[in-house]
């Protein structure tokens, strides 16, 4: 008996929007297995995990300020991958651009009007894109894989941060703890009722803008073309540095922008850990989102509502995060197994009628 | 069929509900931990506490915890705990100072308590202990063991709590050797056991017969013993990793005051204040002073009396620093608020700090 | 000198966890496939090995049972991304992260409990040896057998692969789950060599370094032991540094060894000859085959 894969003539409508909600449907099945083994109620755990989140209002503000960075570093990701241009540094970009945004508030701390947040907005997307343009330039120079130099510069970053709170940049009046002073009035992200931050606008507004730009632009073309097929790609004209270079300094800027408004924002100053690792679990939201913008939106929200379901039901059921951990994985592993369906028919085939087939 | 799922959901939650009912009258003490349980160090011990408070005072109360909570996440965490019911919040790691007063200011009734941060509010405390007491008497011991006059410190990263452990081991060494020395690496790290015994197996290979560490795992204990050196354990007694190395071990025992606030918040005398217990309270143990000469066990016991009893303070002045000052006065200790925010070495250390 | 010693025997322990896991990405990146699940395998082998051991009492029970949790976790990966041709890149994350909390869960009542140490020659862990036959047999497999050949055909053109009759997908579940064993063996090590215990997340991101230190060899198993000595090696002497007292920031010399492979890296592929040849053109692609 063997499992068969027979490619569709065409994407499958019916599966793109069902695969989704199946993969779903299986991760409840397999998550009310785990709840009842560890004794609890199957049916509340998926609803503290699921479902509650979404009903209430302070915990649907939170999925928002969750899912922002990882929308706004994803969709910048996507449109890399589309190109094949593998950047892992998000998180390193993220950490760069927060210090070069954080460079005006921590240097002149007085400095109280609209304009420093322009400032810092600017400064952090230059600073994101300026790091991630690194590993652009070891790629398109030196021909260096851009996986193993933009992976290896997230852990300098972060030990950059480190030294500059612990060092040049602490907090006199800090007791000597590790943190920058903390930005006040207009150093601070101006928020929707108190929670949501101008981030999330930059997120849909980033989503919108890609969308467009992938569908109905020349660069947008270039980008599907360079990646599905290089060599059609040069022919055509399309310089494969340039776009490298094109997509390094736009998901590094993107992330840089999310670094800076997660540090305006949530963290509200400098610290050694300013991201649990947004930068990484923006690459599985780009994936989920199929390298779509607009499905990068929603993987987004998907997956902060993972995570926001995942403490909730640590709070309210007792579960442990690693169970939390593995419920995620089993997550995405089922949307990654449906979205098979999309593009391929699922068929059992038999020892004997397989062999027949193979002789065709 | 969704919908069907839906209103199976709800009819099984109101039930569940139905019974957290009966226990709304058990107070709910809640604690947030900045790494996993299993770290078998500082959330660790903080567990263990939590424990405590359960193993005393039984129905009357009910506790939650949350671990891995990363700093950036904290204030939703904190925000939820309190949502959720719980009266009294433990919130375990520096890095969730701002976010425990951003929450506090929303919740007026709700109790909570800040491990090692500085900022208070009528209902926020701080709370640390005075681990600085137990590396005075390890130092002394270590002085005293060492042959060749160089400690091993591996660190993880420089904030003042650690620095004041180097400061009180060096001078309760310097109290029995005053030119005792001590090597520090600092391993950037909380949770990389591999990172620590690495650490550990350099400062042995560069002359150093006694390891002390300030990072959570028991890896350079392990060391030690392979090599026939000695150690102290970190947060727990660690006797069991290394039963011939082990000297003694800085016990980091939250239960006796998890237990105190939360009968205190409990039966209303409950007040916010900056909290600093140490070996008096019972808050800092010695494990059983192992693998060394009656003599040395009697010199330490000695001292931890003393420091128990108050009569022996680590940092009484006059102490003199790295860089030549002196501080304190003669006969007096340093204020709580210069220790809280101790950024500078005693002389004797080889070591440089980021200004 | 007793110093050096000392400290060489510390580097050569550092750097064979990523050794060994590094071989194993490697086989399985040079037939195609991309796993970056090697974490959260390691993380496995990790608590398997340790929970096995700590039970029975045998570190070579203990050895075994990291392998097959690892061979476990991979061949889970290969169902999802050889047979189902989900996305590989999103399928080894989605692994690391189901590796690091079901680790933690089987972990549970292990944390606090000492641990049994594999034998040693001469100051050597057993496995260390075994690293360096490792490199050396996946070398020769890779380039002096017909079936390393073949493998590498199907890294590189899996649909000629096909055509002329090969077993691609079959060559790649082969080559995913050596992968597999080869995380797994290495988390074994770290939990039952390096520092006898178990704590959560002990592999603390090796598994990284290892996928890193891949494609730092060019996917070549001599450059990979050369990678994996020379990050272990400006690691710990950074701490030796540290430990002279030079005031040298300590972050800087924690953040040497990734400087340093990078700037290795530049070096290396700034001749072309020396590593065009070698990526597998076909990483990371789906493969189906037409009937």
């Amino acid at each position: 008996m063997r499992l068969i894969l027979e490619k569709r003539p065409d994407r499958s409508p019916f599966f793109a929007i069902a695969s989704p909600f199946l993969a779903l449907l299986l991760t409840l099945i397999a998550g009310g297995l785990i709840f009842a083994l560890r004794g609890i109620n199957p049916l509340e755990g998926l609803y503290v995990y699921f479902v509650e989140p979404l009903t209430q209002l302070w915990s649907v503000e939170q999925l928002i300020v969750k899912a922002t960075p990882l929308i706004l570093i994803g969709v910048g990701l996507a449109v890399c991958y589309m190109a094949n241009v593998w950047n892992i540094g998000a998180e390193g970009q993220l950490t760069m651009g927060a210090i070069a945004g954080s460079i005006a508030p921590v240097m002149f701390p007085e400095w109280q009007d609209p304009s420093i947040l322009v400032v810092m907005l600017i400064m952090g997307t230059i600073g994101g894109a300026l790091y991630g343009a690194i590993p652009g330039l070891l790629k398109t120079r030196f021909n260096a894989n851009e996986i193993l130099t933009s992976l290896m510069l997230v852990y300098v970053a972060g030990l950059f941060l480190d030294w500059l709170v612990r060092g040049p940049w602490r907090d006199p009046q800090g007791y000597n703890f590790p943190v920058t002073k903390t930005f006040a009035g207009w150093q601070l992200l101006p928020t929707f009722g108190g929670t949501i931050h101008l981030g999330a606008l930059f997120a849909l507004l980033a989503c919108a803008a890609l969308a467009f730009v992938m569908a109905r632009t020349l660069i947008g073309f270039e980008i599907k073309v360079t990646g599905n097929a290089p060599r059609a790609g040069r022919f055509a004209g399309f310089s494969r540095n340039r776009m490298v270079m094109l997509c390094f300094l736009l998901s590094g800027g993107l992330a840089g922008l999310a670094g800076i408004c997660e540090v305006a924002s949530v963290v509200g100053k400098l610290q050694p850990q300013i991201s649990p690792g947004y930068g990484f679990a923006a690459i599985i939201v780009a994936f989920l989102g199929r390298l779509n913008p607009l499905g990068v939106l929603f993987a987004g929200l998907l997956l902060a509502l993972s995570y926001i379901g995942g403490e909730a039901a640590q709070v309210t059921l007792g579960i442990s995060d690693k169970i939390a951990k593995v419920f995620q994985g089993i997550l995405l592993f089922f949307i990654l197994s449906c979205d098979t369906l999309i593009l391929y028919r699922i068929k059992f085939e038999t020892g004997r009628v397989g062999a027949l087939k193979a002789a065709e | 069929m969704k919908k069907l799922l839906m209103t199976a959901a709800v009819a099984a939650v109101a039930l569940g509900l139905g019974t957290t009912a009966s226990l709304a009258e058990a107070y709910k003490a809640c604690w947030i931990y900045v790494g996993p349980v299993g770290d078998g160090g500082w959330s660790f011990q903080h567990d263990e506490g939590r424990k405590a408070v359960v193993a005393e005072l039984g129905d009357k109360v009910e506790t939650v915890f949350v671990e891995n909570v990363a700093e950036p996440d904290s204030d939703r965490t904190i925000e939820r705990l309190a949502r959720d019911g719980c009266k009294m919040i433990f919130t375990t790691s520096f890095g969730f100072m701002e976010p425990t007063l951003k929450v506090a200011a929303k919740f007026p009734d709700v109790k909570f308590e800040h491990a090692t941060g500085y900022k208070t509010a009528p209902n926020v405390t701080t709370y640390n202990s005075k681990f600085h007491e137990g590396r005075y008497v390890i130092g002394q011991i270590a002085a005293k063991m060492s042959k060749t006059g160089t400690a091993g410190y591996i660190v993880s990263f420089p904030i003042p709590e650690v620095i004041a452990g180097i400061n009180a081991f060096m001078l309760g060494a310097q109290t029995v050797n005053p030119d005792f020395k001590v090597k520090i690496v600092w391993a950037n790290t909380w949770f990389d056991p591999g990172k620590e015994a690495d650490a550990a197996k350099v400062l042995l290979s560069q002359g150093a017969d006694i390891l002390v560490q300030h990072t959570d795992s028991t890896a350079p204990l392990q060391i030690a013993q392979e090599q026939g050196k000695f150690g102290f354990g970190q947060a727990s007694d660690m006797m069991a990793f290394a039963p011939k190395a082990q000297l003694t071990a800085i016990v980091d025992s939250w239960g006796p005051y998890y237990v105190k606030r939360v009968k205190a918040g409990m039966d209303g005398t409950w007040a916010s204040q900056q909290s600093w217990d140490g070996m008096a309270e019972g808050a800092v143990t010695m494990a059983p002073y192992a693998n060394m000469p009656d003599d040395v066990a009697k010199m330490a016991a000695e001292t931890q009396a003393a420091i128990t009893a108050g009569t022996l303070h680590p940092f009484t002045g006059p102490i003199t620093k790295q860089d030549g000052t002196v501080v304190g006065e003669a006969g007096k200790p340093l204020s709580d608020g210069d220790i809280h925010g101790m950024n500078w070495y005693v002389k004797g250390v080889d070591d440089k700090l980021p200004q | 000198m007793d110093q050096s010693l000392a400290v060489l025997l510390t580097i050569i322990t550092a750097a064979t966890p990523l050794l060994i896991a590094a071989m194993g990405e490697l086989v399985v990146e040079r037939s195609g496939v991309l796993n970056l699940g090697v974490e959260g395998m390691m993380v496995m082998g990790a608590v398997a090995g340790f929970a096995v051991a700590f039970v029975t009492g045998s570190t070579l029970l203990g050895v075994f049972a990291a392998i097959f949790a690892g061979v476990a976790m991979s061949a889970l990966f290969g169902f999802l991304t050889l047979t189902l041709v989900a996305n590989q890149v999103a399928a080894g994350l989605a692994l690391t992260l189901l590796g690091l909390g079901l680790s933690g869960l089987i972990g549970e009542s292990f944390v606090g409990q000492p641990g049994v140490k594999m034998p040693t020659l001469f100051g050597i862990d057993a496995l260390v040896p075994f690293s360096f036959l490792l490199t050396a047999g996946v070398a020769y497999v890779l380039f002096k057998t017909k079936i390393g050949l073949v493998i590498r055909a199907v890294g590189n053109s899996h649909n000629s692969a096909h055509a002329l009759g090969y077993r691609v997908i079959a060559l790649r579940y082969l080559s995913v789950m050596f992968g597999g064993a080869c995380a797994g063996l290495a988390g074994g090590y770290l939990s039952l060599a390096y520092t006898p215990q178990w704590i959560e997340n002990m592999t603390a991101g090796r598994g990284w370094i290892a996928l890193a230190l891949v494609v730092f060899a060019s996917w070549r198993p001599l450059r990979t032991l050369v990678g994996a000595y020379l990050f272990g090696a400006v690691s710990i002497l950074g701490f030796v540094v540290q430990s002279m007292g030079l005031g040298i920031p300590s972050q800087f010399l924690s953040a040497l060894p990734y400087l340093v492979t990078v700037i290795a890296l530049v070096i290396i592929s700034g001749n072309k000859r020396l590593t065009q040849a070698n990526t597998p053109a076909c990483l990371a692609q789906s493969f189906v085959p037409d009937r």
